[in-house]
């Protein structure tokens, strides 16, 4: 630390030997202070990393003690069964394993699990194809002054609040859906195992359809601006020497440009999915909030993050607080699936580094 | 690489102008829905506007939206200065600060690792824990303290990801510089960097608020809700009012006016976010347009 912040004083020609000897102690000072400064950024920043990882931890202890009880009565059969029911409140109540809980009382998760599941995959599977596509318009096809205003209208659609875009879904996007498209789709599939499940009724546009295609809404931002920023990265040379060979576009596109950013969109999408499971608001107000497994595509049904947030108020009139303690084990199940999604995508994105890596690459 | 046997060129083609067609098709269904929810939601909201919603607070479920606006912005401003900070210093940290390991390996991994994970944590899942923990545990009860931490602790991994990418874009040159002009690493930190990365910082920090004042799972369970106008008390007010929970239940109660409310929220709700983006775009064309010569 050394001659710090060079002032006159530190100039060849400036005041004698004697006038730099009397400087150092208010140097000093400043000295101590700019090291000292350098510390201060070190530490603040320091304590301000480990919050994250702080924050993660205590939730997820925080809900395990709190799932304790429910764990340990519900065992595996939350995860498989399909009852749920809170017990007579007025009713006595019984020990099972020593935990208190109203007799009668019943829970299983697998329809939220099934319905969390269920509205993700639509989501995913509709958004990833439209987000590639418009990516695509937006990097290679469309001229600069065009694709910035639409990317705007990308960025828009991310930035829309998810309680917005539910109030659009179930008061204008679901009926017209239900009215001018689903019996399209409902009254021309045939009574075969797997297409029955498109089969009437339609409903109101209330239900798993509906969700998983606002939820594909809410997923198209992130995976189209993934994918755009990733095709900027990719370099000319190898998209030109496709073209010299006679490629079309549609085989520069799929044998150069995807495969070298595959791995980063597949990132992306998982992001994606990680964001269409812990969705709530959104979900709560299309999906219907009906605790079943949906008997075809269109009919209302719940998911895990709707369930929490719906089931509270009735979970508060458990006396016992076992209810409680069973949304807490809903909500670990939904933390931990989430938490496994997002390693997964990181570690897609990590392995094979930002980009996906140049075709034909050793 | 192109092994397999090409189909015929007319197949080829035609099949090519198919993928052209459905490019566009494909951005037409993103840009479609945007553009459909803003105009619906204005069509909707703008006929029945009146300036005194902005004025009078909520009665039941008629009134006004004063008491959620101050709600909002009360919470707006919490989470800029709570979750700014931390965020802004925790990407300082991953960008600068942290020493390589011996091994060679960039360090903060696990930290890293911890707050993209936090990114992409279930709100709802978030709110549960502040409700457990702070509304019941700690006897806060629904109001502004507990709303803030959660939605801090939301926002912060997304500010430290936009810090740290701001920073990393700094040229090298510009430390090398500062070092060899004798800077401390503090002061060039202070003076050098962090003043070329602040445009990338305010966006991140923007865009963090955008998502703040848009969140409703988290807030329902550490909120609450209540007609009152907020002041600052931060813990057991009994209820604190935010734009978001207006639209999620009035607009499928009874009554004109419950929904009249719920589009009205909807409407200023997208006035800010419309102002946070385009104030944010602003700031990265301007930028870019300096950053060009």
């Amino acid at each position: 630390m050394k001659a710090i912040g060079g002032t006159a004083g530190d100039l060849p020609g400036a005041p004698p030997a004697k006038a730099m000897r009397r400087a150092p102690a208010a140097r000093r000072i400043v000295d101590a202070l700019r090291s000292s400064e350098e510390q201060l950024w070190r530490w603040t920043a320091r304590v301000a990393v480990v919050l994250p990882l702080a924050a993660l931890v205590f939730a997820i202890t925080v809900l395990a003690i709190k799932a304790y009880p429910a764990i340990i009565v519900n065992g595996w059969s939350f995860l498989t069964g399909s009852s749920w029911t809170y017990g007579s409140s007025y009713g006595a109540t019984v020990h099972t394993h020593g935990v208190a809980h109203p007799m009668g009382s019943s829970f299983g998760a697998w329809p939220l699990i099934l319905g969390t599941i269920q509205t993700s995959a639509v989501a995913v599977v509709i958004a990833l194809p439209i987000s590639i596509g418009a990516a695509f318009a937006l990097t290679e096809r469309l001229p600069r002054w065009v694709s910035q205003p639409l990317g705007f209208a990308v960025e828009l659609l991310a930035g829309f609040p998810s309680v917005i875009i539910g109030l659009w879904g179930i008061l204008t996007f679901g009926p017209f859906l239900a009215r001018h498209v689903y019996p399209h789709i409902a009254d021309h599939m045939p009574d075969v195992p797997v297409l029955r499940y498109f089969r009437n009724p339609v409903g109101h546009g209330e239900g798993l359809l509906t969700a998983g295609i606002v939820l594909a809404l809410m997923i198209v931002p992130i995976i189209t601006a993934t994918t755009r920023d990733l095709f900027g990265q990719i370099p000319p040379l190898p998209k030109e020497g496709g073209e010299a060979l006679g490629m079309t576009d549609w085989e520069v596109a799929r044998r150069i440009s995807l495969r070298w950013v595959r791995s980063g969109i597949i990132g992306a999408t998982v992001l994606g999915l990680g964001r269409a499971l812990g969705e709530t608001i959104a979900v709560v107000m299309i999906t219907g909030s009906i605790l079943h497994v949906a008997p075809n595509i269109y009919s209302p049904m719940t998911t895990i993050a709707a369930t929490i947030l719906t089931q509270l108020d009735g979970a508060l009139t458990d006396g016992t607080g076992f209810a409680v303690a069973t949304l807490a084990e809903l909500a670990l199940v939904l933390a931990v699936i989430s938490v496994a999604v997002n390693l997964v995508a990181r570690f897609i994105v990590k392995r094979s580094g930002r980009l996906g890596g140049p075709v034909g690459r050793a | 690489m192109v092994a397999a046997p090409l189909p015929r060129t007319r197949h080829r083609r035609a099949f090519d102008i198919l993928f052209r067609l459905g490019t566009y098709v494909a951005l037409l269904l993103v840009i479609g829905p945007a553009a459909w929810i803003l105009i619906g939601v204005v069509a909707r909201a703008v006929p029945h506007w009146q300036w005194k919603v902005l004025t009078t607070p909520t009665h039941g479920t008629s009134g006004g939206l004063e008491n959620a606006i101050i709600g909002t912005l009360v919470l707006m401003a919490g989470v800029f200065i709570i979750a700014g900070t931390i965020g802004v210093f925790a990407g300082i940290h991953l960008a600068e600060l942290a020493r390589p390991r011996r091994n060679g390996k960039e360090s903060g991994g696990l930290l890293r690792t911890a707050s993209d994970v936090l990114s992409g944590f279930p709100s709802i899942v978030l709110g549960y824990v502040g409700y457990v923990a702070l509304v019941v545990g700690l006897h806060w009860g629904f109001s502004l303290l507990p709303a803030l931490i959660i939605l801090s602790i939301m926002v912060i991994p997304y500010i430290a990801k936009s810090t740290e990418s701001a920073l990393r874009q700094v040229p090298t040159g510009y430390r090398e510089g500062a070092e060899a002009l004798g800077m401390s690493t503090g002061y060039s930190l202070r003076k050098v960097v962090l003043k070329s990365a602040l445009p990338g910082i305010v966006t991140g920090l923007l865009l963090a608020l955008a998502i703040a004042c848009g969140e409703t799972a988290p807030l329902i369970y550490t909120a609450g809700w209540t007609d009152a106008v907020p002041n600052l008390q931060l813990t057991g007010s009994h209820g604190f009012a935010y734009l978001t929970y207006p639209i999620f239940t009035f607009y499928n109660q009874p009554g004109q006016q419950a929904h009249d409310l719920a589009y009205d929220a909807a409407l200023i709700l997208v006035v800010i976010v419309l102002i946070l983006l385009v104030t944010s775009r602003i700031i990265v064309a301007r930028t870019q347009r300096h950053a060009d010569r």
